[in-house]
């Protein structure tokens, strides 16, 4: 077997059309396009407006945080615990609505408690030197378990009305407060990936560590800055859907980790780090909402769609590389 | 270095010992030998679990897929009990061996022919086993009255004073204790986590060595998965749910270290001993068992931390590196 991570150097270079043509975000369009002409021939409920609008809440809060685990995981790190901090500020906010809380400070409470948390996993990965995946998994059952103290099999509700517009509001005709959000955190995390240094730091961190050390990049401040906004996303995440829901049980969001990661290995960023856009993950986020809105709208049970998800994960990684070997 | 993993082994037993010591301080009935007993039984699908983790984790993997593989081929099992009650129990056995198996040798080949990564496999099969477990069930529960007598008596027929369960336990630990130490294959799982490129060069293929670990792990969380049924008599989509964290946190406070190649058989059985202790001191002691979530989670914390430290008095670190994931 050849190695995998030799690469061929080719005579010339590939005119910038050609390679737009052969990348995965274009792949992953024609993927999207196909899925949502499958959608609409197959349900007649599939194309009106309100029905689309609806299938976005499907994948906006899970997205919100893709786009900072697709930061993180390009730099090599990953974090497993992001469903967990949702239930962990989700828990912290409907505590303070039992204390009397209103609206700003619930928003203030669910993102300092997202910012604590990827605190906590940042401080753990770059000052103790830990691998990132053992603690977040460590981490995982830390905040979820916390949120299973507080709450036990009780629920916390009655959160004020004028809370519920974060998951239930909408900005203008079909589009969602929530769409809105997605829309502008994708524009402002493709421009800190793709135009900044910091953005460049990234990758350089996801390729080799070390050589980033020596040129002069603080990698485990970057690092500790990516956990911070992952932390941060699945804070305002937590807002949304406990805006959505109305209401928080212990198990909010369970699973989601691995919904986030496999929205961000789909739009082509590699698990091992160094390379990945935003654009993909935005792509593969319409991919997954809406095969699993078409999968409900035609009576799929959710089991069933995580069947399709999981294949799905696998799928993506497998076939280009089964491609590679029958033609190579 | 065989002193510090030797200490690693000691303080587990001097921390299980300070444990069980102060809840016996308070409640004398919980280290009555029938009890112990009772607690051991309870832990010892843990203890299967974590050995095959162990080797997984050993040759720088991870089965996230553990639990999901042990509900399907529990109510593969339980399903099959229902249609045909006259089947023997070694049939059974054998069948649930065979579909563990075959779970684990998909997780392996896509490993090791398509070199994706094991995280990303196993929590994509762990979803895709999970959800099959509904769609041959119907999301329908298997329950007790359904079952025959012998297919729920078998994990608590009682020999020489312990329950099957927990002679299996003890049967698996043994052959891994000896079979880890003693075997070629056993010896590769350390080379081929310790240093892969080495391992080429002393001609072992690190795919295939990777496969047979996944394999392994596979073969033991089908067998649990027949045992955990026929022990709680119910079967449905949702059993054992989340306790592949659990498999890796008995594994990573046994001092299992998650860059492979480091860690020893005895250290993964007491991890798996120490949680399953603090689980059924929970209720002894008056604590509520929610807070089992957050103590596992702690001590995952803990354990990590320590092996960094225990690894990194080896010698003086001249550039942090960042440790991969897999």
């Amino acid at each position: 077997m050849t190695d995998a991570t030799a690469r061929h150097i080719p005579d010339r270079l590939v005119s910038p059309a050609a390679r737009l043509l052969k990348s995965w975000e274009t792949l992953l369009l024609a993927v999207a396009l196909a899925i949502f002409v499958a959608n609409s021939l197959a349900s007649p409920y599939f194309l009106n407006a309100w029905n689309l609008s609806d299938a976005t809440f499907n994948f906006t809060e899970k997205a919100m945080i893709a786009f900072a685990m697709a930061l993180l995981i390009i730099s090599g790190e990953i974090d497993l615990s992001v469903a967990s901090i949702i239930a962990l500020a989700s828990t912290a906010m409907g505590a303070a609505v039992q204390a009397g809380a209103g609206t700003p400070v619930l928003v203030g409470i669910g993102l300092g408690t997202g910012l604590a948390c990827g605190a906590v996993n940042g401080i753990l990965v770059t000052r103790m030197g830990l691998p990132s995946i053992v603690v977040t998994i460590g981490t995982m059952s830390l905040f979820r378990g916390i949120s299973y103290i507080a709450l036990g099999d009780k629920v916390y509700k009655g959160y004020p009305s004028d809370f519920g517009y974060f998951g239930q509001g909408y900005v203008w005709w079909v589009f969602s407060f929530e769409l809105v959000l997605f829309a502008i955190l994708a524009v402002v995390y493709g421009v800190l990936l793709h135009k900044t240094n910091f953005g460049r730091a990234v990758y350089a961190i996801g390729n080799n560590p070390t050589a980033a050390l020596f040129s002069g990049i603080r990698v485990q401040r970057v690092k500790f800055i990516l956990f911070l906004l992952t932390g941060l996303m699945s804070g305002i995440a937590a807002i949304c859907l406990t805006s959505r829901l109305g209401s928080t049980r212990p198990s909010i969001a369970f699973g989601w980790e691995l919904e986030v990661v496999t929205m961000v290995v789909l739009g082509g960023v590699n698990i091992l780090g160094g390379s990945g856009t935003i654009p993909g993950v935005v792509i593969a986020a319409f991919v997954m909402g809406l095969v699993t809105f078409g999968l409900g709208l035609l009576n799929v049970p959710g089991i069933v769609m995580s069947i399709f998800i999981g294949c799905l994960l696998i799928g993506v990684i497998a076939l280009p590389r089964l491609w590679t070997m029958w033609r190579g | 270095m065989t002193y510090l993993l030797k200490s690693r082994e000691a303080l587990l037993v001097g921390v299980i010992l300070v444990l069980v010591a102060l809840i016996a301080g308070r409640f004398p009935a919980f280290v009555s030998p029938g009890n112990l007993a009772r607690v051991f039984n309870d832990t010892a699908p843990l203890i299967i679990l974590a050995l095959g983790q162990t080797v997984v984790i050993l040759t720088r993997c991870i089965d996230l897929s553990v639990a999901a593989n042990l509900a399907l081929t529990g109510m593969v099992c339980a399903m099959l009990n229902v249609a045909m009650p006259d089947l023997p129990i070694p049939v059974i056995l054998g069948l649930a061996l065979a579909l563990g198996a075959t779970m684990g040798a998909i997780n392996g080949l896509l490993v090791w022919l398509l070199t994706i990564p094991p995280i990303v496999v196993t929590l994509g099969t762990m979803t895709i086993y999970r959800g099959t477990i509904f769609l041959i069930s119907d999301g329908q529960w298997v329950n007790a009255h359904e079952m025959s007598a012998a297919f729920t008596g078998f994990p608590r027929s009682v020999l020489l004073g312990l329950p099957m369960l927990s002679w299996i336990a003890i049967l698996v630990a043994a052959t891994f204790l000896l079979a880890v130490r003693l075997t070629p294959l056993g010896r590769a799982f350390y080379a081929v986590g310790g240093n892969p490129h080495a391992a080429v060069y002393t001609g072992l293929d690190v795919g295939r060595t990777q496969f047979w670990a996944f394999v392994i792990s596979g073969t033991l969380a089908g067998l649990t998965g027949y045992l955990w049924v026929a022990r709680y008599s119910v079967a449905y989509v949702d059993i054992a749910g989340g306790f592949e964290l659990e498999v890796v946190a008995a594994c990573v406070i046994g001092g299992i270290s998650i860059a492979g190649g480091a860690g020893t058989i005895a250290g993964a059985i007491l991890g798996a001993l120490f949680l399953g202790i603090v689980k059924n001191a929970l209720p002894v002691i008056g604590v509520s068992p929610f807070w089992q979530m957050a103590i596992s989670g702690t001590a995952i914390v803990i354990a990590v931390a320590f092996n960094a430290r225990v690894s990194r008095a080896k010698g003086r670190i001249i550039l942090k590196r960042a440790e991969g994931h897999a």
